[in-house]
C-alpha cells in the first residue's frame, strides 16, 4: 500500500491504461505540454507522444465529438474536460451522440470512451464555475457516471472506465485532488456500479457520493462521540448504475436514513434515492428519509453565503438526530 | 453509324467509363424510386416521424460516394435514404427500418433518420444539424492514429456552416491534418429559410479559406459527373497526403423540408420549384449518355423497370418484417446486461 | 379498377385534415403526380398528388370540410366504372354503421396502421367503431365474507380498528411490521415520536416489557449479495429468470382463503417414496475415484432438488402478497442442527453447480453453520429449503415453510424394505420424502410433478443429465 493523492492515483491510472493497451489516448485542453490543468495528465505527453496526449482548442463540442467518432472507430479516448462545467458545451455530443449511438443502430456500434474533469464547487469559484453536474448525466440512458471519493476509488474506477465498451461520464471532485489515501501497489479495479460502505453503523444509513463522503464520514465519527449514533455511510461510487441493493440492504438494516448530496435539490440524485428507498424498504422504515443537498441557488462568491450554501457536517448531524427522534 | 457493342462498353464521358456512369445512374434512379415509393407509404401511415426526402439532390449522393473505396466511411445527416443506398444498405434494410421492423437496417430503433449499417462503414444519420462533423473528424483522427489510407466522406446540409460544430470541426482537420471531405449539399434553404436571409456569406466554399490547409471549391450539384470528380481528386488528395477538402454542391431538393411541411409556399414559388424540376439531374444524365451513343431509350427503360422492382420487393420486405418485441427495449443501451434499473424502477409496465 | 383518395397522414401528429382547396372536378382526366387537393394540416398546407392515372370519378368531401386520416374523400377509376360498393361503404363509414366491405385491391390503404403494425399510436380509424355492447359491470363481491382479523392480530397495511380521535394511529412502517409479527396492536403502544407516532424503540419497548406475543417467525428479508459477475458459472439449460407473475382472479382468492384457514402460510403435505439402490451405487462409484472429500446422500439429495427446481419454476417460487415470485436463481437452503436451535445456510445457484462443488461448500457452510460463523447473506435468501432427519432414523416427518419460500423437502432415512418389483417380491432400499407446500403458491398437481421429476432423477440418475 501507498499513501498518494487523488490526483496522482487518477495520473497512474492514465499511465498504466496508456501502457496496457495503445488504443487508448487523451485529449483536452491543457493535457499535454502544460502537464494538466490540475496536472492529472503530468508527464504523459513525454512518455506516449502527440497522437496520443492531444492538446485541443477550447472547442468543447468539437473535441467531444471528435472523441466520440475516434471511439465507434475503435480506439479508447479519455477526453478531459478541464472543468465539467465547460462540458456543457459539448452536452450534443454526450448526450445525443455517444449515449444513443448504440441504441440508435441496433446494437452496431460500440462507443468505449471517457469523459473526465473535475466537478462540484470549489472555493469563491462564483456561479459558473461552481456547481454539481452529476444528476445531469446519471438521468441519460446510455451512460455510466462514476463519482469517487477516495485515491483508491478514484484509481480503480478510472481503469474499469477506460476499460469498458460503454461511455463513461467520470466526475472527479475539484477539491478532492490533494485528498490522500492508501492504494493498493497491485493491479486495482473498482466495477462500475458497486456502492461501498465506508463505514459500518447500526442506527442510521447516510447515503451520498463524492466530496459529500468525507462530510459524512465527519458527521458520522461526532455522532458517536457526542450522541451515541453509529451511523453507516454507504458511498454510492458511481451514480450510473446505482447500487440500490446496498443502500436498501443497509436502511434495512438501520431502519433510517439521510441522503446527502452537494448539488441542487430538486430532480437531484438523492431524489431517485429516497425512491427507491420508499418503494424497496418501506416497511423497514422509523422515518421519513431525510435529504441534505445544496441550497436551491446558484453559487454565491462571497465565501460567508458558499458556506452556507454546501451542505456540512452539522447540517447532516440534525438531520440524522432528527431521522432518529433525538432532536 | 451505329456504334459496335465493345465500342459502347469503353466508351466514356469526360474519361469516366460508361460501367461507373452506369453505376451511378443506377444510385440516382433507385434513390429517386425509393423515396417515391417512401412518399406512398408516408402518406398511408405506414412510416411514421420526421422523414426528409432526397429528391432532387440524387446526384451529390452517387457521385460522391462512387468515389469512394468499400473500407472508407460515410457520415450525414438526417436526410440519409439516399446515402444509405448508394454506400451499399440494401433497399430492404433501409425500407424495413423506415417501417420501423426488426428487419431494418437500424433494426427499427433508428427511424428515417438514423439509418447504421457497420459492414459497408455507412456510420449515420445523424439528427442534430452540425452534430456529426466532429464525428467524422473522430473517425481521420482514428485513422491517422493507426496509420490507415482510409478516407472519411462526410455530408452535410447547407445550415450547418453558421453553427459552432462546422468550425470547431473545420479547425481540428485542418490543424491536425485529417483525413476528411466535407461535402455540403448547399439546397438553398435551411427547412424554410433562404440561406441568404441567415448566411453572412453565401458561397458557402469560401469559408474554409479561414482553415489552412483546407482545400474548397464550389461544383454544380445537378451534374453527377462534376461531383464525382471534385470528390474524386479529393478523396484521392486525403488518401495521399491525408489533407481534408471541403466541397460545395450546389443542388436543389424539389419536395418540402419533411414530409410535414409544403414544397413550397411562403418561402418559394410552385414555378421556381418547377424550374428547377427541368434541370433534373437524372434526365441530364440520361441526355448526355443517350446523345453519347451510351445508352438507349430501351436499356434505360429496363434500368427503371428493375429499380421499381426492388422498389416494390423492399416495400414487401418491410411488411413482413416483424415489429420489434418487448425483448428489444433495453437490448442495445449498454453494451454488458445493465439497464440502468428502469425495468426494477417501474413495475407498472 | 378504382382508386380511393383518402385524406392522407402527412405529419406525424395529424389527426384530421381540412380540404381547402379541390384542385381537379368530377370527370377530369389526370396522370401520377398531377395536384389533386390543397389540405390543411396541424402544422402547413400541403398538396395531395394523385399516385396514379384516371379519371376523377366522385368527389365526396367538399371545400372547408374537415375529415379523420383515412378517410375517403374521392375516388378515381375509369370512365363509367361502377363505384356503388364504394360509395356505401364511404356512407357507412360517415354514419357509424359497419357494412360488409368488399375487399378493394387498387386501395393503396384505407385505414391507417393497426396497432401491432407499429409502435407509434395508430391515428384514430377512418371506421369509427360500432357502439360497445353493454357489458356486466366486474363481480367485485369477494369470493368469501371478509374475515375480520383474530384478536391481539393486526393485518399489516390495515388500518381497521385503529381508529383514534385523531383517525388512524400513527405508527412507522417498521414499527407496524415489528408489532404485527410480536402479535400486538400498535394502538396499544403509546408512541414517543412526533404527534405521538409510534416508531421502533416503542415497539421494542413494549415487546421487553414482557407483552405476550406469539411470536411467529418472522420473514427473512433476503439481502442479495452485491452484484458480482458470475461468469465463472457455467451457463448451461435450462435458463431461469427473474419474473413477477400476476396471479389469476383464482388464484387470489384461494389466496386470501386459504390464508385464513391455519396461519400465515396454508401448508399441505406430499409424501412420495423413491427407490435409492441405483443412486447409491453411482455415489459409491464416485467416492471410489475421489481422492478426498466424500459425496454425501445430503449433496446428491441438494443436486437433484434442485435440478428438479429449475424445471419446474412454480415451485422455486414465492408469495408477495399480490403477487407471485418465480426467482431467478435456485438457492436451496440446507436445514443444519446447531446447538441451540437450527440455521439454513444457502448454497445458492446450486443448479448450476455441478456434485462436487456443492459438496464442497455444503460442507464448507455447514461447519460454519456448526461454528454459528454464519454471514447474514449466507443464511438468508433461499429459494427452496431441504430438512434431512434420516441420520436420527426419522422414517418420515413434515417440516414447516420458511416463509417467503414456498416449499420444504423433509427427508427420510433410506431403509431395506420389501417391495414388489415386476410382480416379484424383492428387497430395496427405499427413502420417503414429504414435500410441504405453501397453497398459495403450488397445487396438489404441480407440487406432485415436481416430486415426480425428484423421483424420476434418484431412480434413474441419467435423468439428471437430460
Amino acid at each position: 500500500m501507498a499513501l498518494i493523492t487523488y490526483r496522482e492515483a487518477l495520473n497512474r491510472a492514465l499511465r498504466e491504461e496508456m501502457r496496457r493497451d495503445d488504443r487508448v489516448f487523451i485529449m483536452g485542453e491543457e493535457v499535454g505540454e502544460y502537464d494538466g490543468a490540475y496536472k492529472v495528465s503530468k508527464g504523459l505527453l513525454d512518455e506516449f507522444g502527440e497522437m496520443r496526449v492531444r492538446d485541443t482548442p477550447i472547442a468543447e463540442n468539437g473535441f467531444a465529438g471528435l472523441g466520440v467518432g475516434a471511439a465507434v472507430a475503435g480506439l479508447r479516448p479519455v477526453v478531459e474536460f478541464m472543468t465539467w462545467n465547460f462540458a456543457l458545451l459539448a452536452y450534443d455530443a454526450i448526450v445525443n451522440s455517444a449515449a444513443k449511438m448504440r441504441h440508435m443502430s441496433g446494437g452496431q456500434f460500440t462507443v468505449p470512451i471517457v469523459f473526465r474533469g473535475p466537478g462540484g464547487s470549489a472555493l469563491q469559484l462564483a456561479a459558473q464555475h461552481s456547481q454539481v453536474p452529476d444528476p445531469w448525466y446519471a438521468n441519460i440512458p446510455g451512460l455510466k457516471v462514476c463519482t469517487p471519493a477516495t485515491p483508491a476509488d478514484a484509481l480503480g474506477l478510472l481503469k474499469s472506465a477506460i476499460r469498458d465498451d460503454d461511455p463513461v461520464v467520470f466526475i472527479e471532485g475539484e477539491l478532492l485532488y490533494n485528498v490522500k489515501g492508501e492504494v493498493p501497489d497491485d493491479e486495482h479495479l473498482v466495477p462500475i456500479g458497486l456502492a461501498d460502505i465506508k463505514r459500518v453503523g447500526e442506527d442510521v444509513t447516510i447515503v451520498t457520493h463524492s466530496k459529500m463522503v468525507h462530510v459524512a464520514m465527519q458527521a458520522a465519527e461526532k455522532l458517536a462521540a457526542e450522541h451515541e449514533v453509529e451511523a453507516e455511510v454507504v458511498d454510492l461510487r458511481s451514480l450510473r448504475p446505482l447500487d440500490l441493493d446496498t443502500y436498501v440492504a443497509s436502511v434495512k438494516k438501520t431502519n433510517r436514513a439521510v441522503v446527502l448530496e452537494e448539488g441542487w435539490p430538486v430532480a437531484g440524485i438523492g431524489a431517485q434515492i429516497v425512491d427507491d428507498i420508499q418503494r424497496e424498504a418501506f416497511d423497514y422504515l422509523d422515518a421519513p428519509v431525510a435529504r441534505v443537498s445544496g441550497l436551491d441557488v446558484p453559487m454565491h462568491y462571497a465565501r460567508a453565503l458558499e458556506k452556507l450554501i454546501v451542505p456540512d457536517a452539522e447540517a447532516v448531524i440534525r438531520a440524522v438526530k432528527h431521522v432518529c427522534y433525538l432532536d | 453509324m451505329a456504334k459496335t457493342e465493345d465500342e459502347i462498353m469503353q466508351g466514356d464521358l469526360q474519361g469516366i467509363p460508361r460501367e461507373k456512369l452506369m453505376e451511378m445512374l443506377r444510385w440516382m434512379v433507385l434513390s429517386r424510386r425509393f423515396e417515391e415509393k417512401t412518399a406512398e407509404a408516408y402518406q398511408t401511415g405506414k412510416i411514421g416521424g420526421f422523414c426528409h426526402l432526397y429528391i432532387g439532390q440524387e446526384a451529390v449522393a452517387a457521385g460522391a460516394i462512387a468515389a469512394l473505396r468499400e473500407d472508407d466511411y460515410v457520415f450525414t445527416a438526417y436526410r440519409d435514404h439516399a446515402q444509405a443506398l448508394v454506400r451499399g444498405v440494401s433497399s430492404d434494410a433501409v425500407m424495413a427500418e423506415l417501417y420501423g421492423r426488426v428487419g431494418g437496417a437500424s433494426r427499427g430503433a433508428g427511424g428515417s433518420m438514423h439509418i447504421f449499417d457497420r459492414d459497408v462503414n455507412f456510420m449515420g444519420g445523424h439528427g442534430i444539424v452540425g452534430t456529426h462533423l466532429p464525428l467524422a473528424a473522430g473517425v481521420g483522427y482514428a485513422i491517422k492514429y493507426r496509420g490507415g489510407d482510409q478516407v472519411v466522406l462526410c455530408f452535410f446540409g447547407d445550415s450547418v456552416v453558421n453553427g459552432g460544430p462546422f468550425h470547431e470541426a473545420f479547425n481540428m482537420v485542418a490543424k491536425w491534418e485529417l483525413p476528411v471531405v466535407y461535402v455540403v449539399e448547399n439546397n438553398s434553404y435551411g427547412m424554410g429559410t433562404d440561406i441568404d436571409r441567415v448566411a453572412a456569406v453565401d458561397d458557402l466554399f469560401t469559408r474554409a479559406c479561414a482553415y489552412q490547409g483546407k482545400k474548397a471549391e464550389q461544383v454544380d450539384g445537378m451534374d453527377v459527373l462534376a461531383v464525382y470528380d471534385a470528390t474524386n481528386r479529393a478523396v484521392e488528395r486525403a488518401r495521399e497526403t491525408s489533407r481534408p477538402t471541403f466541397i460545395e454542391a450546389r443542388t436543389y431538393r424539389y419536395l418540402g423540408h419533411s414530409m410535414s411541411d409544403p414544397a413550397h409556399g411562403t418561402y418559394r414559388s410552385r414555378e421556381e420549384v418547377q424550374a428547377e424540376r427541368d434541370n433534373d439531374a437524372i434526365n441530364s444524365l440520361v441526355d448526355r449518355m443517350e446523345e453519347a451513343g451510351l445508352l438507349t431509350e430501351e436499356e434505360y427503360k429496363e434500368l427503371d423497370a428493375a429499380v421499381i422492382e426492388e422498389v416494390e420487393r423492399a416495400a414487401e420486405f418491410a411488411e413482413a418484417s416483424p415489429v420489434p418485441g418487448r425483448d428489444e427495449i433495453y437490448a442495445h443501451v449498454y453494451a454488458d446486461e445493465f439497464r440502468g434499473g428502469l425495468d426494477r424502477r417501474d413495475a407498472w409496465r | 379498377m378504382a382508386t380511393k383518395i383518402v385524406m392522407a397522414q402527412l405529419s406525424p401528429t395529424m389527426e384530421e385534415g381540412k380540404l381547402l382547396e379541390w384542385k381537379v372536378a368530377e370527370g377530369d382526366t389526370i396522370e401520377a403526380s398531377d395536384l389533386l387537393a390543397e389540405i390543411e394540416t396541424d402544422k402547413a398546407n400541403m398538396d395531395i398528388e394523385a399516385l396514379g392515372g384516371g379519371v376523377v370519378l366522385k368527389i365526396l368531401v367538399q371545400e372547408g370540410e374537415t375529415v379523420p386520416v383515412g378517410a375517403l374523400i374521392g375516388i378515381i377509376g375509369e370512365e363509367g366504372e361502377d363505384i356503388s360498393s364504394l360509395l356505401a361503404e364511404a356512407e357507412a363509414a360517415a354514419s357509424g354503421t359497419p357494412v360488409e366491405a368488399e375487399p378493394v385491391e387498387s386501395a393503396p390503404v384505407e385505414s391507417p396502421p393497426v396497432a401491432e403494425e407499429s409502435v407509434v399510436p395508430p391515428a384514430p380509424p377512418a371506421t369509427p367503431p360500432a357502439a360497445p355492447e353493454p357489458v356486466a359491470p366486474a363481480p367485485l363481491a369477494p369470493v368469501s365474507p371478509p374475515v375480520e382479523p383474530p384478536p391481539g392480530v393486526e393485518l399489516p397495511h390495515s388500518h381497521a380498528g385503529e381508529s383514534s380521535v385523531t383517525g388512524t394511529v400513527k405508527a412507522s412502517p417498521v414499527a407496524r411490521r415489528m408489532a404485527h409479527e410480536a402479535g400486538l396492536r400498535v394502538s396499544d403502544i403509546p408512541g414517543s415520536g412526533p404527534g405521538g407516532r409510534v416508531v421502533k424503540r416503542d415497539v421494542e419497548a413494549a415487546i421487553s416489557a414482557g407483552v405476550q406475543a406469539s411470536a411467529p417467525t418472522p420473514p427473512t428479508a433476503a439481502v442479495p449479495a452485491p452484484a458480482q459477475a458470475d461468469a465463472a458459472l457455467p451457463v448451461g439449460p435450462p435458463r431461469l429468470v427473474d419474473e413477477t407473475l400476476e396471479p389469476s382472479q383464482m388464484r387470489k382468492a384461494i389466496a386470501r382463503r386459504l390464508v385464513t384457514s391455519i396461519g400465515p402460510v396454508p401448508h399441505f403435505f406430499l409424501t412420495i417414496e423413491v427407490d435409492m439402490g441405483r443412486i447409491l451405487e453411482l455415489r459409491k462409484a464416485m467416492n471410489g475415484r475421489l481422492e478426498s472429500g466424500k459425496i454425501g446422500v445430503n449433496d446428491i439429495l441438494v443436486k437433484v432438488t434442485a435440478e428438479a427446481l429449475a424445471r419446474h419454476p412454480e415451485i422455486n417460487a414465492s408469495w408477495q402478497g399480490d403477487t407471485i415470485r418465480r426467482h431467478g436463481s435456485v438457492d436451496i437452503g440446507i436445514a443444519v442442527a446447531i446447538e441451540d436451535g437450527l440455521i439454513t445456510p444457502v448454497l445458492r445457484d446450486a443448479d448450476r453447480k455441478g456434485l462436487l462443488q456443492i459438496t464442497t461448500e455444503a460442507s464448507e457452510l455447514v461447519g460454519r453453520a456448526r461454528e454459528k460463523r454464519l454471514l447474514p447473506e449466507e443464511y438468508q435468501g433461499a429459494t427452496f429449503s431441504v430438512s434431512n432427519l434420516g441420520m436420527f432414523d426419522i422414517d418420515q416427518f413434515t417440516a414447516i415453510i420458511n416463509p417467503p419460500e414456498a416449499a420444504i423437502l423433509a427427508v427420510g432415512s433410506t431403509s431395506e424394505k420389501a417391495v414388489v418389483v415386476d410382480g416379484e417380491i424383492t428387497v430395496r432400499q427405499r427413502m420417503r420424502v414429504t414435500m410441504s407446500c405453501d397453497h398459495r403458491v403450488i397445487d396438489g398437481a404441480s407440487g406432485a410433478r415436481f416430486l415426480q421429476t425428484f423421483k424420476a432423477m434418484i431412480e434413474n440418475p441419467l435423468e439428471l443429465v437430460l
